[in-house]
């Protein structure tokens, strides 16, 4: 576990994904019930118009937020709002960021997003941390 | 096609927080921290319990709203938001429900884009809210107009 003491405005918290795969997106169906098969299967994301299958959106912001899960014996996270900008392929390689606006009341603000390997924004918002 | 659905809710789920579901959805985000999924340090932490990842909620039953449909495809999922009064709990049982907050719609490059605006529930048995969610859900015109023929 980690402590809030490291963090920093300007210096965000960050990592890399791996690129996607199929079976993460097959994990992901299984472990959340959203089976929806524009994510697995490629004759349905064609019927659908996509040129591939694509991540859930809530797979990629499920990644998102484990940038906190490190902090969570001091804070919660007690808002997480995010817009999904773009979509989500197979092989895309996955950059998670977080960088804290602020700090106020116990609260830590922080905005945060996902980019894939051409630095195309994919998802956008904020989070607030709250200590306990 | 929506605007008379506004407001309508379904009848509350009971859910249960069970730790091998979270167990498997927090290894399926790349998530898999032991204050998920390790009973000793869920023991040791704050609640005397393991937490279930932010996202988790996604899992849930929420019940149905009575007439109520949405195609499979065709719909982009615009925003999501979570709230959350404190963690949420492996064990614990949590009353699910939702409602279609709001509709409209706004003109877009690809015809008249309606916005379902849906939001979620999670509740202890005895009515105090754990996690507020909200999604924007965002159905194009050619996917609506498919659905009334």
């Amino acid at each position: 576990m980690n402590t809030v003491n490291e963090f920093n405005i300007g210096t965000p918290l960050e990592v890399t994904l791996s690129p996607v795969s199929r079976l993460d997106l097959i994990k992901y169906a299984g472990a959340s019930g959203d089976f929806n098969p524009i994510h697995t299967i490629d004759e349905e994301a064609s019927k659908a118009g996509l040129p591939g299958i694509i991540a859930h959106g809530m797979w990629t912001i499920g990644n998102l937020a484990k940038l906190f899960t490190p902090y969570y014996q001091e804070v919660f996270l007690k808002e997480y709002s995010v817009a999904f900008k773009g979509m989500v392929f197979l092989g895309d390689v996955i950059t998670l960021q977080a960088s804290l606006e602020s700090i106020k009341n116990d609260k830590y603000r922080f905005n945060v997003l996902a980019m894939n390997q051409r630095n195309e924004v994919v998802v956008k918002g904020d989070a607030i941390l709250e200590s306990f | 096609m929506f605007e008379e659905m506004i407001g309508k809710q379904s009848i509350p789920v009971k859910n249960r927080v069970e730790h091998g579901s979270v167990k498997a959805f927090s290894n399926a985000i790349g998530d898999p921290s032991p204050i998920y999924t390790d009973e000793e340090v869920g023991k040791r932490s704050r609640y005397g319990k393991n937490l279930a990842p932010p996202t988790y909620p996604r899992v849930f039953d929420y019940g149905v709203i009575e007439d109520f449909n949405l195609p499979n495809v065709g719909l982009i999922h615009g925003k999501q938001t979570f709230q959350y009064n404190r963690p949420l709990l492996v064990g614990e049982t949590v009353m699910c429900s939702t409602i279609l907050e709001d509709y409209y719609e706004r003109k877009g490059q690809s015809g008249l884009l309606g916005f379902l605006i849906l939001k979620r529930f999670g509740k202890e048995s005895d009515g105090d809210i754990i996690f507020t969610e909200e999604q924007v859900v965002i159905i194009t015109e050619a996917v609506r107009k498919g659905m009334t023929s």
